[in-house]
């Protein structure tokens, strides 16, 4: 038998990353500080785990300003609703496996 | 923690962040009990009114046209007025209240996204009903059921934005909205049914079901 872990996303074995993943799956586009409030975490924290996903291609960066204020917002890519919806499944069929 | 338990909290932990991000949950079903007691006084008092409208004038006329009928308008629009004011300032206490006791953020996006969902139909109904009654004479049959169908309407748009329970309340009230256009003359109840019973039971539900669980 296949190792069920194996379709696990090593990417989403952050409970940080997977949170970002949740709220950009359900939101057009958000903003990082809309995300830091949800999320209840520091500016660099999220921004390390934001940097891993744009890496990972899941997530799109939006760099606009607002006055002379920079106003980000990430989006979800398609590869990263992908794989979301992928390591989703593979957590389902763990919990029903069990 | 097991394996399998960890990964509950996990999925756990997603639905939650879906919700919270995306649909606005500190609406109180305590303000939709008080919106619905507002609208039923109201009724109680454009009831009042229009009866004595009714014995003022001796008779009932289908196109009575002598200056008190404008007294009644601008009375019953005074009523209107007042029980919407007075209903959402409630809805807003309510909720605020809400909103602080989860230690959720009032204003948000899930709140925006609401509001503005709730605003299109709600408003389109507004203006449809105004020029009934300024352009179109001898319409006032069909204001009871268009302020139900578009609230319905508003619910349906705006349920996607916050607890689904909404959707149902909606299509209720495009239903009684509907079943009033086939009984013009007592849109009055129908009014009063859509907005105070209806509101008074789906507040209590939504109370009974989010509020007093936690």
């Amino acid at each position: 038998m296949k190792n069920p872990i194996e379709a696990l996303n090593k990417i989403f074995d952050s409970r940080i990353r997977l949170g970002v993943m949740s709220v950009l799956i359900v939101n057009d586009s958000i903003s990082f500080n809309e995300l830091k409030q949800l999320l209840e975490l520091t500016d660099g924290n999220l921004a390390s785990h934001l940097n891993t996903l744009e890496q990972a291609q899941y997530l799109k960066v939006h760099k606009a300003f607002i006055g002379k204020k920079t106003n980000t917002t990430y989006s979800i890519t398609e590869l990263g609703r992908h794989a979301f919806k992928a390591h989703l499944d593979a957590l389902e069929k763990m919990i029903k496996g069990v | 923690m097991s394996k399998q338990e960890e990964q509950l909290n996990a999925l756990n932990d997603i639905k939650k962040l879906m919700d919270r991000s995306s649909r606005f949950i500190s609406l109180s079903g305590l303000s939709g009990v008080f919106a619905g007691v507002t609208a039923l006084l109201g009724a109680y008092l454009a009831h009042v009114e229009i009866n004595n409208y009714l014995s003022a004038s001796g008779q009932y006329s289908a196109y009575p046209v002598d200056s008190s009928l404008l007294d009644l308008e601008f009375n019953l629009l005074k009523i209107g007025f007042g029980v919407l004011g007075v209903a959402l300032a409630g809805g807003l206490l309510f909720t605020l209240r809400q909103s602080r006791k989860r230690n959720l953020p009032f204003w948000d996006r899930t709140t925006k996204n609401l509001l503005i969902n709730l605003a299109i139909p709600l408003v389109s109904g507004g203006l449809f009903i105004i020029a009934l009654l300024l352009v179109h004479p001898n319409t006032y049959g069909l204001i009871a059921p268009a302020c139900l169908v578009f609230y319905g309407l508003a619910l349906i748009n705006a349920s996607k934005y916050t607890y689904s329970d909404i959707r149902f309340l909606g299509l209720c009230e495009i239903v009684l909205g509907l079943i009033a256009m086939f009984y013009i003359g007592y849109g009055l109840y129908f009014w009063a049914i859509g907005f105070g019973i209806l509101h008074i039971f789906y507040g209590m539900l939504m109370y009974f079901k989010y509020e007093r669980a936690r």
